[in-house]
């Protein structure tokens, strides 16, 4: 078994709102459950990114040599996409990154362009998949998707990183009929009548699936894990009936917690499914998106000692992911981030357009936080500085990396004056780990449980949005890891 | 390094002040122009008699012609510069430079900002084009962080700091009641301040000083011609100005109880005054009270209190109006907001009304007599840890 996945990493945002605060507000029926929800200041880009950092975690060998991110919620057009994720991770300049935008299915290609590439070229393929689903208000579209992403390092065994889940067999079938669509700038999908869609998806489904497993050699009854990802939910549900495989193979989808994550969703129950599998077992990835693609795995004797190397070095599972978060999101809230409602902007001046030139000037500090170290006396800035702070030295420094480093707040403030699509902004003095203080906004908290020392870590965001420019940069937040009632001694005011 | 003053060597002969406030009735031009004219009558000189002119103004104004054009000034120099919020302070510290080099005999120092027609609230300014990672904490939520780390710091519990920081305000507030040219003119409760919605962090709104509009000037001419303008002109003992390497939000051993650049700018200026103990030496200071525990904090970097004392100082009334050593008597940024140009500027014309014994009765304060006749003023521009600080001492004799 020569190629497949050597790394993957999940990402679900911190926010869940509550199916029944929908109802509560609108009126008519109460859901059930919740779903995941980007912040403010997150998108496909960012989720991305996330999710990415968490494959790459301790991943020996080459960084990949291309990256292909699918989204159908794309931050920009024309512009590429996964250039910011790449810059984000630090790739080297030499790997390719390209997106592949607009439909559902473009996940199915992103995983096929990561295995291809390492099949036939042996080198390694970043696939990063990432979705914020979008819907009308009241809709079930709102509802029952959800927001985020998953990445996945494909390549051949060696190199320090085996194989964890080989490549038996990928087949597809397409075909073109009108199931779901969206207009490009519309936040909605429509969709057409369901048992439409069901009627045409099952044969699809059914046909590649028969070609997949034959290419693998398989019967259906050999699959220990199913996968089935699709925003149809008929015929995702008809599919786990009709493909002849053990009832208990069936993954579940989650969704009862974070939602369907669309584009993300087949990556988040592959990586759900690796973190549980045993050596041996066969894992079958169904995507159901204009036709259907079927993607044949088998875990490999590597898999349970890589899964302890990375809890080892604190890596977040999918069940931690689906486990945290906050699901206290009240809707109005969730509509405002969405833009579904307009609200009394601060009597302040809007943010401004970070400028391109400056921008590109700094990239290692902007898009991979990256400070710099004093050779003469060791201090350490953010941002980078050219004069050393503490012995003035000039133009003697190395970069440092501190995307990765976690630290703790020295002193934190909340604002309520200063422009933010979510007030009040949270600012706090952070001291990282090994040295090195910034100044940051802090995400993804709740100001009456922060306090001085509480464990943080850099996540990457959206500053501000201005005239269509996406301002990328890290913010701080409790590290996700920790559950929140452990967040932090010392509350402040009590020190 | 040498800073090596120029004591006694020029005299302001001549001030002027327009009332500060949301001054929707006058424009930039109309604001230059009141404070020019008062100025002028005050130092019984025509425009034409001043041979340069400084303008100060942050962001109302770019270039000499923001002032030789409203004022139709006659083909003279005029410079126009900016130092964040000690920038009336700076236009005033060339100014006497300038006199005191001999190249000119009459200059104008003149300061002024229109903050009230952004349509904003709070202070907006013009950037440059930038990389877009500053933070985007507003000046309130930067100086927050003073607050509870002065309290870690020196063991005062929240609700005594909190009281700490109503205090000032109040004491501000009170100060500003008995001045015509205040934006608030009323005393206002220490329970109204204490309860103030919160702006950022600990501080409310009645910690952080008001927005306004307004205009101030002064005339230097050499010290030895002082007394062909006026009988009692103001010597100027001290200009100290310094600009810190603005490395604190980055640097782990700074903890946000003090500025060092003030520190360094008082070291400065008590030298070249010669003063040794400010406290009993100044008769009264006028401070950059941005946000109530600012002026705290001033207290100990300018040397009026022992370190981790000066909040004691405070709820004892020692900076009160009639306490040992006044502090913003006029009532500070608190009670006149803070047009950045002209802030500088209407704390010197405090000095200049009060050591020379033409304060109203009712707010002139009783510490200005024989053997202690010295007023400072201070600004502080930026946020904690990146900042620029201003220290003027003046006084109605020559040294002896």
């Amino acid at each position: 078994m020569s190629t497949g996945i050597l790394a993957w990493g999940v990402y679900l945002p911190y926010w869940r709102l509550q199916r029944s605060a929908i109802g509560a507000t609108l009126g008519g029926p109460s859901g059930r459950g919740t779903r995941a929800v980007a912040s403010y200041d997150e998108d496909t880009t960012t989720m991305g990114v996330e999710a990415a950092r968490r494959a790459l975690v301790g991943l020996a060998g080459d960084p990949p040599d291309d990256l292909y991110f699918a989204t159908p919620a794309p931050a920009y057009l024309d512009k590429t996409n996964a250039t910011a994720v790449h810059a984000a991770l630090e790739l080297p300049p030499w790997t390719g990154a390209y997106d592949l935008l607009g439909s559902v299915r473009s996940s199915a290609a992103a995983l096929r362009a990561a295995l291809a590439q390492s099949e036939a070229g042996g080198s390694r393929g970043l696939a990063v998949l990432a979705d914020l689903r979008t819907g009308l208000a009241g809709g079930a579209e709102e509802r029952d998707s959800g927001d985020g992403a998953a990445a996945f390092v494909f390549g051949p065994d060696g190199d320090g990183a085996p194989v964890v889940a080989g490549l038996l067999a990928h087949a597809a079938v397409s075909a073109e009929f009108l199931d779901r669509w969206r207009t490009p700038g519309d936040n909605d999908s429509k969709v057409w009548e369901e048992r439409f869609g069901q009627e045409v998806y099952v044969p699809l489904v059914e046909a590649a699936s028969a070609e997949a497993f034959k290419r693998a050699g398989i019967v259906a009854a050999d699959i220990d894990h199913l996968v089935v990802s699709g925003l149809h939910v008929r015929a995702v549900q008809a599919v786990g009936r009709s493909l002849g495989t053990r009832a208990e193979a069936a993954v579940d989808a989650r969704s009862s917690v974070v939602g369907n994550l669309g584009a993300a969703q087949a990556g988040m129950l592959l990586a759900d499914t690796l973190e549980r599998a045993a050596p041996g077992e066969l894992i079958a990835v169904v995507v159901v998106a204009d036709g259907a693609d079927v993607f044949v795995f088998r875990a490999t004797d590597a898999l349970p000692a890589v899964r302890a190397d990375r809890a080892s070095r604190g890596a977040v599972t999918v069940a931690d992911s689906v486990g945290a978060g906050r699901d206290d999101l009240p809707y109005a809230r969730f509509l405002t981030w969405r833009d579904e409602l307009r609200r009394e902007p601060p009597r302040r001046p809007d943010p401004e357009r970070p400028g391109a030139p400056a921008t590109w000037r700094v990239t290692p500090w902007k898009s991979g936080f990256t400070a710099s170290d004093c050779r003469a006396c060791g201090f350490r800035h953010l941002p980078p500085s050219r004069v050393c702070l503490r012995c003035r030295t000039i133009d003697e420094m190395d970069p440092v990396r501190m995307a990765d480093v976690a630290g703790q707040v020295a002193t934190f403030t909340v604002d309520h004056l200063a422009f933010s699509p979510s007030p009040p902004v949270v600012g706090a003095v952070v001291d990282f780990d090994g040295g090195g203080r910034y100044r940051c906004e802090m995400t993804d908290v709740d100001p009456d449980r922060l306090a001085i020392g509480t464990r943080v870590e850099m996540t990457f965001r959206i500053l501000s949005t201005a005239k269509g420019v996406h301002n990328y940069f890290w913010k701080a937040r409790p590290v996700a890891t920790v559950p929140a009632d452990d967040a932090g001694p010392d509350p402040r005011g009590d020190a | 390094m040498s800073s090596n003053g120029i004591r006694d060597q020029v005299a302001i002969v001549g001030m002027g002040c327009t009332p500060f406030g949301e001054r929707w009735d006058k424009g930039v031009n109309d604001l230059l122009l009141d404070a020019a004219k008062d100025t002028i009558a005050s130092a019984g000189v025509t425009l034409d008699d001043i041979d340069a002119f400084w303008l100060g103004t942050m962001a109302s104004g770019v270039s000499g012609v923001a002032l030789s054009k409203p004022l139709k000034i006659d083909y003279k120099p005029v410079s126009r510069l900016e130092n964040f919020c000690a920038t009336g302070s700076e236009a005033f510290r060339n100014a006497c430079y300038a006199v005191a080099s001999g190249a000119y005999d009459l200059a104008m120092a003149i300061g002024v900002e229109k903050l009230k027609d952004s349509g904003f609230s709070g202070l907006t300014g013009v950037r440059p084009v930038g990389d877009g990672t500053d933070a985007a904490l507003s000046s309130p939520a930067a100086f927050s962080f003073v607050a509870p780390a002065y309290a870690h710091r020196y063991g005062v519990d929240a609700e005594e700091m909190k009281q700490v920081m109503s205090r000032i305000a109040w004491k501000n507030h009170r100060n500003g009641a008995l001045n015509p040219r205040a934006q608030f003119r009323k005393e206002v409760p220490l329970e109204t301040i204490t309860r103030s919605p919160l702006v950022a962090g600990d501080l409310g709104v009645f910690d952080c000083s008001g927005v306004s509009d307004g205009s101030a000037a002064a005339i230097i001419c050499r010290a030895e011609d002082a007394h062909r303008y006026t009988d009692h002109p103001l010597y100027v003992k001290a200009l100290s100005f310094v600009a810190g390497p603005g490395g604190g939000a980055s640097d782990p051993d700074y903890d946000y109880t003090t500025f060092p650049e003030v520190v360094r700018s008082a070291e400065d200026a008590y030298r070249q005054a010669g003063i040794t103990d400010p406290r009993s030496q100044l008769a009264m200071a006028e401070v950059h009270d941005c946000f109530t525990p600012t002026e705290l904090v001033l207290m100990e970097d300018l040397g009026f209190s022992e370190r981790g004392l000066g909040w004691k100082d405070v709820m004892a009334g020692v900076f009160d109006r009639d306490g040992e050593l006044p502090v913003n008597p006029d009532g500070g940024l608190k009670s006149f907001g803070h047009p950045i140009g002209a802030s500088g500027l209407r704390m010197l014309f405090e000095c200049w009304l009060q050591l020379r014994h033409e304060a109203p009765p009712e707010r002139q304060v009783g510490t200005v007599g024989p053997g202690r006749t010295l007023g400072l003023t201070h600004n502080l521009g930026g946020a904690p840890g990146e900042c620029v600080s201003f220290v003027s001492i003046v006084g109605p004799e020559p040294s002896a």
